[in-house]
């Protein structure tokens, strides 16, 4: 059986606003399903005893002092907004018209 | 869509409402959750940002340690278990108001779990609010809505982005469903963000300022037919930004789900916007695919451990809760349950308590807390505590008046000057020379022109009407402007007449 299908595929496009064609989903979704199997190779190897690793390294309480250090100017914060007005980023009407 | 509202007490002859809160508190730490940009509000838009808070790529956050302590204390002031390792989360959502289209939470090991918080209602009715838990995360940035009606995002153009609220250090704290309010549920409601809103203010961990967004409320709402116990679908209230506010929004739902559902209809599981302008919900979006957030754990952030002893040390900073130190405040002055909540509503218990620390007896205290200075905001339409009347000026005016340098009356005026901001007390008293004419010359004066105008007061007091001296008092007040002792002045009738006080 699949581990990810098309319509999996579809659902998580409409999730991203990312348009796709119907090959597109096919596509991806052999691709998808193909990195998911073999990732899921993993659970074979390790056993319930071992715990979930959501990061390789053995490292726990890695906190930063309440310090202010460096910003950015708003110019620069800016600088790659494809759109922006009165130092704010400018993004498209965000529900679609009703 | 019904938008029908049944009356409250129908509403509550035939449901029980279940509630439950999810209160977000920003923390008042000097920078963000997971990056060193200032967190502070009302800056030029875009200039607390750091490339973290923008989510540029190849960014790595760091956890801001202060952040970590203060979810920590208010998971223990909450009573909650604390987690004894727990990690950050991914929560993927697409939507403007986060660059990085997902906002770093915690999914299913919140650092604060279980816990219970003991509320009381106004009139002193005790409920436990039980809390499911209470986790960190980041705010989002702030959208402004350009070209629609009023500022909506319905019908808007466009809209902008302002990203330095993005990674405002967030903690989210959840309650179990509350059932068992009933027609109390819109009161307590409100007494639950109170209790909240005090509880961070107290730790010092928030502004907890609520007009600033510091601390947010969405409210569950449903209802189950009387003598049912299975839950009704819920809606869930955004945007409750006052305590007013959220006692009305409970209000409205509870009405409106009991018109749809006396109607034979179902509610929408769905997200409700309230309006203050109107009093009202309308809908927002239905709960749906969007809300599948995929939660994964965030690979770039390293599991927050407690021990013990770090809970025990952050334990010893809490400072006394707030209900307990009401009760041992109220027991302390000898304040009736009236008088003590009249304190409590008029927001100056930490001046009375200042005030008698610095020397006023509780009486004291509150006769000018709650008298001149409580006149005064009211006709000046603010808040007391916003008035520039500080303890050690009520303090100061009792010792003026202790000292017979000035009555009652003109301590009355002298509170009104420190108010218009003409400086301390003595510094008024000398200024304007408001002191009490204790000067035994220029009342005499006065007191024998009293007399010489009412010779018949005079001859009732001689024949031992002792009562009538007060007629003569007047008059020699008037003389002197309010300024008399009138202790000081009755005892010269006295002496004069060698009638016996």
């Amino acid at each position: 059986m699949s581990a990810i299908n098309r319509e999996q595929v579809a659902h998580l496009a409409e999730l991203a606003h990312i348009e796709m064609t119907e090959e597109e989903l096919a596509r991806v979704a052999g691709e998808l399903d193909l990195i998911v199997s073999s990732v899921a190779s993993v659970s074979q190897a390790a056993g319930p005893d071992v715990p979930a690793t959501s990061h390789p390294l053995p490292l726990q309480n890695v906190f930063r002092e309440d310090v202010v250090g460096e910003t950015l100017t708003q110019e620069e914060a800016l600088s790659n907004a494809p759109d922006s007005q009165d130092g704010k980023f400018r993004v498209p009407a965000i529900l679609d018209g009703e | 869509m019904s938008e029908d509202v049944l009356s409250f007490e129908e509403a509550m002859e035939r449901f029980d409402p279940v509630l439950g809160f999810e209160v977000h508190v920003e923390l008042n730490t000097n920078t963000k959750m997971f990056d060193a940009a200032p967190n502070t509000f009302g800056d030029e838009p875009n200039t607390n940002i750091t490339p973290v808070s923008l989510g540029l790529p190849g960014v790595l956050p760091v956890v801001n340690g202060k952040a970590v302590e203060s979810a920590i204390k208010l998971g223990l002031a909450l009573n909650c278990s604390i987690a004894e390792k727990c990690h950050f989360a991914r929560k993927n959502y697409f939507y403007p108001d986060t660059p990085k289209n997902f906002q770093t939470s915690q999914y299913d090991e919140p650092i604060a779990f279980d816990g219970q918080l003991e509320l009381e209602l106004e009139d002193g009715t005790p409920f436990t609010i039980e809390i499911e838990r209470a986790h960190m995360e980041e705010d989002a940035g702030k959208l402004t809505h350009v070209g629609g009606a009023t500022g909506r995002i319905q019908g808007a153009a466009y809209s902008l982005v302002d990203y330095n609220r993005s990674g405002v250090p967030l903690i989210e704290i959840v309650t179990k469903p509350i059932v068992g309010a009933g027609s109390r549920a819109p009161e307590l409601a409100r007494v639950y963000v109170a209790a909240i809103r005090e509880i961070v203010k107290n730790l010092g961990i928030s502004d907890a300022r609520m007009e600033r967004g510091n601390v947010r409320c969405d409210a569950n709402v449903s209802l189950m037919p009387k003598g049912t116990t299975e839950f009704g679908t819920r809606s869930e209230t955004k945007n409750v930004n006052s305590l007013r506010a959220v006692e009305r929004a409970v209000r409205f739902e509870i009405q409106r789900h009991a018109a749809v559902l006396s109607a034979g209809e179902k509610i929408v599981q769905e997200t409700r916007h309230w309006h203050e302008d109107t009093r009202s919900t309308t809908s927002g979006r239905p709960k749906s695919d969007a809300d599948d957030y995929r939660y994964f754990p965030e690979p770039d952030l390293v599991p927050v451990v407690t021990t013990e002893a770090w809970i025990e040390e952050l334990r010893a900073q809490l400072p006394e809760p707030p209900a307990q130190r009401r009760k041992r405040l109220k027991a302390e002055w000898g304040y009736s349950d009236e008088e003590f909540r009249d304190v409590v509503n008029a927001g100056v218990m930490d001046e009375i308590e200042q005030t008698i620390a610095t020397g006023a007896s509780p009486a004291v205290a509150r006769k000018w807390w709650m008298g001149e200075i409580a006149r005064l905001a009211k006709q000046a339409e603010v808040e007391i505590v916003d008035l520039p009347v500080t303890p050690a000026h009520v303090v100061e005016v009792n010792a003026l008046i202790d000292e017979g340098k000035i009555n009652d009356k003109l301590a009355k005026k002298v509170i009104g000057f420190v108010v218009e901001g003409e400086g301390s007390p003595s510094e008024i008293v000398e200024a304007r020379g408001l002191a009490v004419v204790s000067d035994d010359g220029a009342l005499t004066a006065a007191v024998d022109d009293a007399m010489a105008q009412m010779p018949d007061v005079v001859e009732k007091i001689k024949g031992g009407k002792v009562q009538a001296v007060g007629a003569l008092i007047g008059p020699v007040m008037k003389a002197t402007r309010g300024q008399a002792d009138a202790g000081r002045v009755r005892q010269i009738i006295l002496e004069k007449l060698g009638v016996q006080g």
